[in-house]
């Protein structure tokens, strides 16, 4: 498969997004499939935020293992990502403000500055000066030419883009497209081969906006939220479309109000959803169990971030399982349900108000930072406006001669038909203590422990039969695999990359997705398991959470567990390494590798005000008086490659233990 | 203009009989809010009730209405959230002064600037009755309790409701007093026809756990602001009347004014009933969306 990827990488504020949305919908309007990672932070101005975007002939899962194209809008952005071009790729920045030292790209790779002032003078004259954010577009046109993508689409996503500030604006941008592009031609040469073009559109989003989208097909009446990374943008969508969707949205006070609301909204009657991130799930835990009691429905959204505590708020983590799977005291029916990838995210939404209307539950959709947010394009089938809506058994009238409504009535199959609160003659009370089926509480004045028996049989056999109708988790891939990757959540996008490269390389390789969290397919998963060769769990957290929640669940532990907990999502390749290294028995090693300790070198320098500095020679040197070996890392300053400083990283630990910067030199 | 049918007490004979203490205020509150919906002429299928956790919080079980019996501290959000769903209905929310103005309170304030056209009943016993005598946000200042041992006693000073009210825009602000039935009723019924947040807090003496501010206690300070005629429109003579306490306790409305509600500026709603609205997608609206992601 043809593919080319492109980074651009700069400070926030630096207008990246708007860039990255470009270049994307001028792929997916050529046909291509675009898989676009954003690594940023909190931060809202500065920073470093790094928009990876994977373009292929065919559909991508994930932000691959190479970087073609760089366009750099700051010299930070140089610094660290210009060593990581592939050979036979190139280098594009504002040579006006910025410089590339050619040692710190491969050997092959084309370094092509950009003199923004020079090229872009015609223009200038004509419209006047250029803001900071143009030359953004200057190094577009640039990196279109190198990867071949023409200017056609380009023009009509820019005129689309504009086309709101009048013919003048989108003339000047066309135009600083077209200087881009001509000076790269005249630079230097493509990087790819030729595209065949489809020239299908395809829609380029999010999870959060398919969560969103899909949430008004299902018939969704009410959303609340409290801002937090990474689900805030979900509330941003219902917003900005409420009068047209006719959705009521209410931002709460805070998620304790946000999911009581959301649950009183589900007792009058509307579907209603909300979403947070783990730390805001916390808040909600007490709530669901009365959603879970009271038997009303509801969705809410939990997108996984890097924890514990605030975390990394713009990392991505799997790492909220137990959370979920232990939230609220006590038992009580509720679905937990992890989509996989965006087409299966607006699927898993529609399903969850359908289960939740008809079992009478809440309902959890575990996503994460990485599906809530990265852009990927996907087939406009995977969103069909129509939708199978059930609202369950709804009661809309009962006559006297049918005796008293019972709203939570010992049922065969444990739901109760329900009265929305307005009908006449099926007046109760919802209540979050245990009840009788009259709803009268059982603790208070009058106790009863066979009633109390029956009616938690009542609420959890609603689990026994919605357990049948979940299409259990399956294997992908040759049955006859030596080595089953066990994963969940949107890993499975890198993982499925991963088994393709181990197939391609001889390991046969198989994949087992688990979507359905509670309730468990223990039987099917264990008769999976009870065949696999070799099982290895692939789970962005520390402890493996999966993997332990299927050992309680099926007896079956894994053979081994690869984790990663540092923000950012698997490649594929440096995945399918970990697994062979696994398969070999290879020693495992918590050390820091040398590509490490230059990482926390620069961490250093940025945080010390050492960005002059940059990481030089790295040497190992043995034990001397730190109790660990240690990386020797020189510092050398940018502009002169002279040493001026070193440091010492300890080799285990990561601990920074020395650094001595020579003083500055006195200003003449 | 539509005629008012009243209706019979009885009509809201709850399923249940209340298991208060004999005495308790609640009892009282609870006839005054059955008393104040037949004023209205509000049948109980367009009642809701919704309460915390508390003894007061057991109302909706002694009522015959829609209820809702959620979490202590949450009604107002579970009752914001029913609510807007359903506007068609009238919603009271009743529960007591832990519940409401200890981990609630935070809910309160922004209900009240939020002015939802709701009416909040605070059963204030100041102390925690349902969990056995501990201080609550109310108890006065010196006061021994389970919680805040001799000899000092509670040395946290206690929140005033109806300023807290005033202040953070709840357009009617009312005290009652289980001990005056009569007016009880009818601040409930003003409350509950007022169009915007209503609060009243209303002295309902805890007989088991509550030895200082007891029905003799009120009764020898409370008087009535109608008799004396009283302007609640002012903002400031009332924020001054809602700090009268130790001799003299006002009962009755201290402040009411006129402004838009939340339920005014939601666009939405002016359609009518949420729950009444239509949930079919439009189609073209939604592939607007998909087409604007291309």
């Amino acid at each position: 498969m043809q593919e080319v990827t492109i980074g651009i990488g700069g400070a926030a504020g630096d207008g990246l997004d708007k860039s990255g949305d470009t270049l994307a919908k001028i792929c997916g309007r050529l046909g291509l499939y675009v898989y676009a990672y954003n690594s940023y932070q909190s931060i809202i101005r500065g920073g470093h935020i790094w928009l990876k975007l994977r373009v292929g002939a065919e559909k991508v899962h994930n932000h691959g293992d190479q970087l073609n194209a760089l366009i750099a809008l700051n010299q930070d952005t140089i610094e660290r990502h210009a060593p990581e071009v592939e050979v036979g790729g190139v280098i594009v920045f504002n040579a006006d403000k910025l410089k590339c030292d050619p040692s710190l790209a491969k050997k092959g790779v084309t370094i092509l500055p950009l003199p923004i002032g020079q090229i872009t003078a015609e223009l200038v004259k004509e419209h006047g000066a250029l803001i900071p954010v143009m030359q953004n577009t200057v190094a577009l046109g640039a990196v279109l030419y190198s990867s071949q993508l023409g200017l056609e689409k380009a023009t009509s996503v820019i005129t689309d883009t504009f086309k709101h500030k009048g013919q003048k604006v989108v003339d000047l941008n066309v135009g600083l497209l077209k200087c881009g592009y001509e000076y790269a031609a005249s630079q230097s040469k493509p990087i790819t081969k030729e595209w065949k073009f489809t020239n299908i559109g395809r829609p380029f989003t999010t999870g959060n906006e398919i969560f969103a989208i899909a949430a008004y097909a299902a018939g969704c009446k009410f959303y609340s939220a409290y801002p937090m990374t990474p689900a805030s943008t979900i509330l941003h969508w219902m917003c900005a479309n409420s009068q047209k969707t006719g959705i009521l949205v209410k931002q709460g006070e805070d998620e304790l109000a946000v999911m009581n609301m959301t649950i009183g909204a589900g007792i009058a009657g509307v579907r209603a959803m909300c979403a947070t991130a783990g730390g805001g799930y916390a808040l909600m835990t007490e709530a669901l169990g009365m959603a879970g009691i009271m038997e009303i429905p509801m969705v809410v959204v939990e997108v996984q971030r890097g924890g514990p505590s605030t975390g990394l708020p713009t990392k991505t983590e799997q790492a909220d399982l137990f959370q979920v799977y232990g939230a609220s005291q006590g038992e009580y029916p509720r679905l937990i349900v992890a989509p996989y990838d965006m087409a299966d995210a607006y699927k898993t939404t529609v399903d969850a108000f359908n289960y939740a209307d008809r079992y009478q539950m809440p309902v959890t959709i575990m996503s994460d930072l990485l599906l809530s947010e990265h852009h990927e394009t996907v087939d406009k089938e995977a969103f069909p406006a129509e939708v199978k809506i059930d609202r369950g058994q709804i009661v809309t009238s009962w006559p006297e001669e049918k005796g008293k409504y019972k709203r939570f009535a010992f049922t065969e199959s444990g739901i109760s038909p329900r009265a929305l609160p307005g009908t006449a003659n099926t007046l109760y009370v919802n209540p979050s203590d245990d009840h009788d089926e009259e709803s009268i509480l059982i603790s208070d004045m009058f106790t009863s422990p066979p009633i109390r028996r029956k009616i938690m049989e009542k609420r959890m056999r609603k689990m026994d039969n919605l357990l049948k109708e979940l299409t259990p988790p399956q294997l992908e891939g040759p049955k006859d695999a030596d080595v089953t990757l066990v994963t969940w959540g949107s890993t499975y996008g890198v993982v499925k990359e991963a088994a393709e490269q181990l197939n391609a390389a001889g390991t046969k390789t198989n994949i087992l997705c688990i979507k359905y969290i509670y309730p468990f397919h223990a039987k099917e998963v264990t008769e999976i398991l009870s065949k696999a060769k070799k099982k290895i769990s692939v789970e962005l957290n520390f402890t493996s959470q999966m993997a332990r929640y299927i050992r309680s669940e099926t007896g079956f532990a894994m053979d081994a567990y690869i984790n990663k907990y540092d923000g950012e999502p698997y490649a594929p390749a440096e995945l399918a390494q970990e697994i062979k290294d696994k398969l070999a028995k290879k020693p495992e090693t918590l050390d820091v590798t040398e590509a490490d300790a230059r990482e926390i070198a620069y961490h250093y320098l940025r945080t010390h005000n050492g960005e002059k500095s940059r990481p030089g020679k790295i040497v190992q040197e043995s034990v001397n008086g730190f109790g660990e070996p240690t990386w020797y890392i020189e510092l050398t300053d940018r502009a002169t490659g002279t040493k001026n400083g070193f440091m010492k990283v300890g080799l285990r630990t990561g601990a920074t233990y020395t650094v001595e910067r020579d003083a500055e030199p006195a200003k003449k | 203009m539509a005629t008012v049918i009243e209706l019979p007490l009885d009509t809201y004979k709850g399923p249940v009989s209340p298991d208060w203490c004999p005495g308790c205020g609640d009892y009282g509150v609870l006839r005054s809010v059955q008393e104040a919906a037949g004023k209205l002429g509000i049948l109980p299928k367009d009642l809701l009730i919704v309460s915390g956790i508390g003894c007061s919080s057991n109302l909706p079980g002694f009522i015959h209405a829609y209820g809702v019996h959620s979490l202590h501290g949450r009604s107002i959000p579970v009752a914001t959230g029913a609510h807007l769903a359903n506007t068609d209905m009238k919603t009271v929310i009743t529960g007591g002064d832990g519940d409401g103005y200890g981990i609630g309170v935070g809910h309160l304030i922004h209900a009240m600037r939020r002015n939802l056209d709701v009416t909040y009943i605070v059963m204030d016993n100041q102390i925690y009755g349902l969990t056995t005598g501990q201080a609550s946000p109310t108890t006065s200042k010196g006061q021994v309790t389970k919680s805040t041992p001799a000899p000092n006693g509670n040395h946290e000073t206690p929140i005033n409701p109806l300023a807290l009210a005033i202040t953070c825009g709840a357009t009617f602000v009312a005290r009652g007093f289980s001990g005056e039935a009569k007016l009880l009723t009818d601040l409930i019924a003003q409350g509950m026809a007022h169009k915007g947040f209503s609060l009243i807090d209303v002295f309902s003496p805890c007989v088991t756990y509550n030895k200082v501010n007891t029905y003799s206690f009120f009764k020898e300070r409370v008087y009535k602001l109608e008799d004396e005629g009283f302007d609640p429109s002012d903002f400031h003579s009332s924020i001054t009347k809602a700090y009268e306490w130790d001799k003299r306790i006002p009962l009755g409305v201290i402040y009411k004014t006129e402004q838009e509600t939340y339920e005014d500026g939601e666009p939405i709603l002016a359609k009518g009933a949420l729950v009444k609205q239509s949930t079919k997608v439009d189609k073209a609206l939604f592939n607007k969306f998909i087409e604007e992601m291309v």
